[in-house]
């Protein structure tokens, strides 16, 4: 009998036991009819091989793996960030229940939003009913301050029109008439989330600016994108602002609504950024957005509203955060303090003591198009070298600026650029020319597996996890968290590389 | 070994009008229909069932989708199940069942994998048809190992107009393998359970009728049946849930000729009609494919129940009725062997958990069968509710429940939060939707779709499991760190 009640086993260790072991050889050798065990390791062999490989990327409609989502979670996401805003999402209901799930598993976090719940009536005669009886009902009972609306594509296939919808259902009295609905159109089949989120926040802003006149002022509006890590990022980006004394306001904050504390309440809405200060936001004198690919609809819109506007590409590591700093201190006519002088000092420093470490390793990192480009940036100036930088939702433009970026510097130059390819081309690049570590999100962990790349989680989503999204990446500090997870990395595997006692353990030494 | 308790029936039906008196007049009336207390000696729980969710309120339901691809489909191993429509389905499913399963990922099994067509608006335009095609055939150049292949459509492949069928028919024949066009668009029906019973029809259409089933090929090593062929279906062997019962059955002198579909490949999907017995775990998700064999290949199905000792030895009993006394033997053998086991685990677990109160809300059938684990540990279940259950369930709970215990249809989030803040339970158990909410409120929590990552729950070995769990959930020292010393009143 396996399981005795003084050492309870679960599946961890359960299903290695004899009986066990035995039970599913015979459920296999006689019941699965499986491929005789040779033509299995021969075709595993190949998987691995350049035949493989080059038959894996002369696809042209199977997508694998891909590293990407679609747009209305990026909508879900965005609406998180404004303060009491329920997020809506117009169309069939399933698609709701696999967004909340989705933040859920990453941020370990209650995630709220609602879905008009249309079924095959609605795709026959279009959703309005659904939208005006769902406006009034999520009104009613969960009080929000704004619902943000966003489609799936069920509701852009039959061509519902969120205008005219949310027109009619006002003037029904689903809401008051002054209530605010922002909306956006978010197709799944276009672009990924990072449009959604796009999306969304353009229609949020053009919400609130469309009919006000702009009064310049002095204040900075930044825009942090679709970020996971955003909780711990946000939060060291407006301290970064405080202690520069910058006036500024964060577009979409979700950085509370995603951390809740535990007393005995569950918060539904937290944080955000408020409705006054996102109409305030027209009148800044600028907006910088940290995730270019991220926001592009959003920025030209800022710029039409007479806003000057910059972008990067998610500031990890010293220079990109100079360049963050920089910018704001620029556009804001304000001094970067000594006091941040001594943190960058500090990074520095971290990266003096440890550059041995981190030298000549190789890289491969896969992500969102902005992350890949912060990220490659940083394992850079450790003097590390991205070999693989692979985006499943990175267009032409930005594999031309992200060579662009390699090329300047030699760690970057052997580094190839795969904008929209999945993990499955991954698989391949990982087999045929191999990396020392790979950075991505918690998908990355069947690409260990299966290439015995070790796995570092830096990005969205890390469902294996815990906790990670709690500490920033940006900024100085930011730096310092994300170089210490490399670094660990790096040595945890030279540790296990020179355990073996009386073999490899000559190396296995105390200090490092 | 049934607990004796009954629930506060008042006190029920008080919390029941209070949560709707929030509600606008509208609502009220439809959502009134949906709660109820059960009385002892009804023919079912009075709640309405399987009918839409309302526009605008948080209900945790899924899709046919979810139903067809998340639940039934997906965890045929040694199939590719192509998400076929745009990238986001197929993304949020990817590998959050924990279907276990044994093989080469990628090679001879593709469980853990989100193989996708990742429509473009180009795909919208022109239809899918053409690309399907191509990419079945590059699924066949990638994938040699794989068996066949399922299409899983989403939204708009319904409403484009597409026509899946053909391609399936014209693409399994061309290749020899079995492609399968399942209809689970999401928008089809009211939650995922549409989805199930699409997913059931298209084992019936497009597995049991095809000509050549993989098991005559060449090279197979061929079926002999015997007196003790039995199936265990609607098992996703969540944590490994399936094995444990296999294991089980086993021992007992049943052959197991086949899982659904937990761990299952396409030799067993085929052979299972060859089956004396069919034993369904999962009645929601599988009863249509039960009474079709049952129908068609006159294999008699019967509803099993592998959580806790109680309902196991009931089970493993009620099981050796359809066999002979050999069978019957093996069973009152194997229910001595275990009972020592089961015994301590309760000696050692009931003393922490005696009369903690516990509310479900889950899915096909965990909402009754769990009930009797719970009461193994002297726990009592005060509230059960399903999110996609028919009728048939509601009926099938009343032999489960106590009287007075309160019932809840496709509950919305703030109907569980305020029936949560009324009946404070020691235990919820329900989905990753619902822990967060939940813990905040400072309630314990286990996830019961998943098994919050653990597992398995089936059976002896999974009884051990369960116990453990139930204990580390209510008395972790965490619930009582809540409220900071210097804050308390």
């Amino acid at each position: 009998m396996p399981q005795s009640t003084e050492a309870i086993k679960d599946h961890v260790g359960l299903f290695r036991e004899p009986e066990y072991k035995e039970m599913l050889r015979d459920k296999r050798a006689n019941f699965e009819c499986p491929h005789p065990p040779e033509t299995v390791e021969a075709i595993s062999a190949w998987t691995k091989s350049d035949d493989y490989r080059e038959k894996n990327f002369d696809r042209k409609a199977l997508v694998i793996n891909p590293a990407k989502a679609c747009q209305p979670l990026g909508a879900v996401f965005c609406s998180s960030g404004f303060e009491g805003t329920l997020s809506f999402v117009h169309g069939s209901q399933g698609c709701v229940a696999y967004y909340r799930s989705h933040l859920s598993r990453h941020f370990k976090e209650p995630t709220s939003a609602v879905s008009s719940s249309m079924t095959e009536d609605a795709a026959v005669f279009g959703g309005l009913n659904n939208m005006i009886e769902g406006l009034a009902n999520a009104f009613a009972l969960y009080e929000p301050k704004m619902i943000a609306v966003s489609t799936t594509c069920m509701a852009e296939v039959i061509g519902d029109d969120l205008h005219a919808f949310i027109g009619t259902a006002k003037e029904k009295g689903s809401v008051p008439a002054d209530f605010n609905v922002p909306f956006a159109h978010t197709p799944a089949f276009q672009g990924s989330h990072v449009n959604g989120y796009d999306n969304m926040l353009l229609g949020i802003l053009r919400n609130f600016w469309e009919s006000d006149e702009r009064t310049p002022g002095a204040a900075i509006n930044i825009i942090p994108g679709f970020d996971g890590y955003c909780v711990g990022n946000n939060r060291e980006l407006a301290r970064l602002l405080d202690v520069m004394d910058v006036a500024h306001t964060i577009l979409c904050d979700p950085s509370d609504v995603f951390d809740t504390p535990s007393d005995g309440t569950f918060r539904m809405y937290d944080g955000g950024t408020t409705i006054d200060e996102t109409k305030a936001a027209l009148n800044a004198k600028a907006t910088l957005s940290l995730q270019e690919f991220c926001t592009k609809k959003t920025l030209a819109y800022a710029k039409e509203k007479g806003h000057e506007v910059a972008s990067l590409h998610y500031p990890i590591g010293v220079e990109a955060t100079d360049e963050l700093l920089m910018a704001i201190s620029r556009i804001a006519g304000k001094p970067i303090p000594d006091s941040l002088l001594r943190e960058r000092g500090r990074l520095v420093d971290a990266l003096t003591d440890s550059m041995s470490i981190a030298h000549g390793k190789t890289f491969a990192v896969f992500g969102d198009p902005d992350f890949v480009y912060g990220m490659c940036r940083f394992l850079m100036e450790m003097g590390a070298e991205p070999r693989h930088a692979l985006a499943t939702n990175g267009t032409k433009p930005w594999a031309k600026q992200m060579k662009a970026m390699l090329e300047s510097s030699p760690y970057g130059k052997d580094c190839e650029v795969w904008p929209a390819c999945d993990l499955w081309h991954m698989r391949s690049l990982l087999n045929t020319a191999p990396v020392d570590f790979l950075i991505g999100s918690s998908y990355g962990k069947y690409l260990e597996r299966d290439t015995g790349t070790p796995l570092i989680r830096l990005t969205f989503p890390i469902f294996d996890r815990h906790h990670h999204h709690r500490f920033p990446t940006w900024g100085y500090q930011g730096g310092l968290h994300v170089l210490v997870r490399i670094l660990d990395t790096i040595l945890d595997r030279l540790d296990a590389d020179t355990n073996e006692a009386g073999v490899t353990d000559i190396s296995f030494d105390l200090t490092r | 070994m049934s607990l004796d308790y009954t629930n506060d029936r008042e006190f029920h039906e008080q919390v029941i009008e209070d949560v709707l008196a929030s509600y606008p007049e509208k609502m009220r009336k439809r959502r009134s229909k949906h709660l109820n207390v059960v009385s002892e000696g009804d023919s079912d729980c009075g709640v309405k069932s399987n009918i839409k969710s309302m526009p605008g309120v948080m209900t945790v339901r899924g899709c046919a989708y979810a139903g067809s691809k998340g639940v039934v489909w997906g965890p045929v191993k040694d199939l590719v199940h192509i998400s076929h429509g745009p990238v986001g389905c197929g993304q949020y499913s990817w590998s959050q069942r924990r279907n276990y399963y044994v093989g080469e990922t990628g090679v001879d099994t593709f469980g853990t994998m989100q193989v996708t067509s990742d429509f473009q608006e180009r795909d919208i335009v022109f239809g899918g048809d053409k690309k399907l095609r191509q990419l079945i055939d590059e699924i066949e150049t990638l994938f040699p190992l794989a068996k066949g292949i399922t299409v899983q459509s989403e939204c708009p492949v319904g409403l484009i107009g597409d026509d899946i069928e053909a391609v399936a028919r014209e693409k399994g024949k061309e290749l020899g393998k079995p492609v399968v066009p399942v209809r689970c668009e999401g928008f089809r029906g009211v939650s995922q359970s549409l989805g199930h019973h699409i997913a059931n029809d298209t084992i019936r259409d497009w597995i049991f009728d095809r000509e050549k089933p993989s098991d005559r090929a060449e090279g197979s090593p061929g079926f002999e049946p015997g007196p003790y062929d039995v199936v265990v279906i609607g098992d996703y062997n969540i944590g490994g849930d399936c094995w444990a019962s296999r294991k089980l059955l086993e021992e007992v002198g049943l052959r197991v000729i086949a899982q659904w579909t937990g761990d299952t490949s396409l030799a067993e999907l085929e052979r299972a009609p060859k089956a004396k017995l069919n034993l369904i775990h999962c009645y929601r998700s599988m009863n249509y494919i039960s009474r079709h064999m049952e129908e068609k290949y006159g294999t008699p199905w019967f509803e099993f129940n592998f959580f806790g000792p109680s309902r196991i030895e009931q089970s493993l009993r009620a099981i050796a009725e359809h066999f002979d006394d050999t069978i019957k033997a093996n069973v009152e053998k194997a229910i001595a062997k275990y009972r020592p086991l089961a015994d301590e685990i309760i000696a050692k677990y009931r003393p922490r958990l005696e009369g903690k109160k516990v509310m479900l809300y889950v899915g096909g059938l965990r909402p009754r069968h769990m009930v009797g684990a719970y009461e193994d540990l002297g726990m009592e279940v005060v509230g059960a509710g399903y999110e996609f259950a028919h009728k048939d369930d509601y009926q099938r709970t009343m032999s489960h429940v106590k009287d007075g215990t309160l019932i809840f249809d496709d509950v919305t989030a703030y109907e569980m939060e305020k029936l949560i803040e009324r009946i404070r339970p020691d235990l919820v158990g329900s989905g990753i939707k619902e822990k967060y909410p939940i813990q905040k409120m400072g309630v314990p929590f286990r996830q019961v779709h998943s098994w919050d990552y653990s597992g398995p729950y089936h059976a002896y070995d999974g009884f051990a499991v369960f116990a453990r769990d139930m204990d580390m959930a209510i008395n972790n020292p965490v619930w009582s760190k809540f409220k900071a010393p210097w804050a308390v009143a």
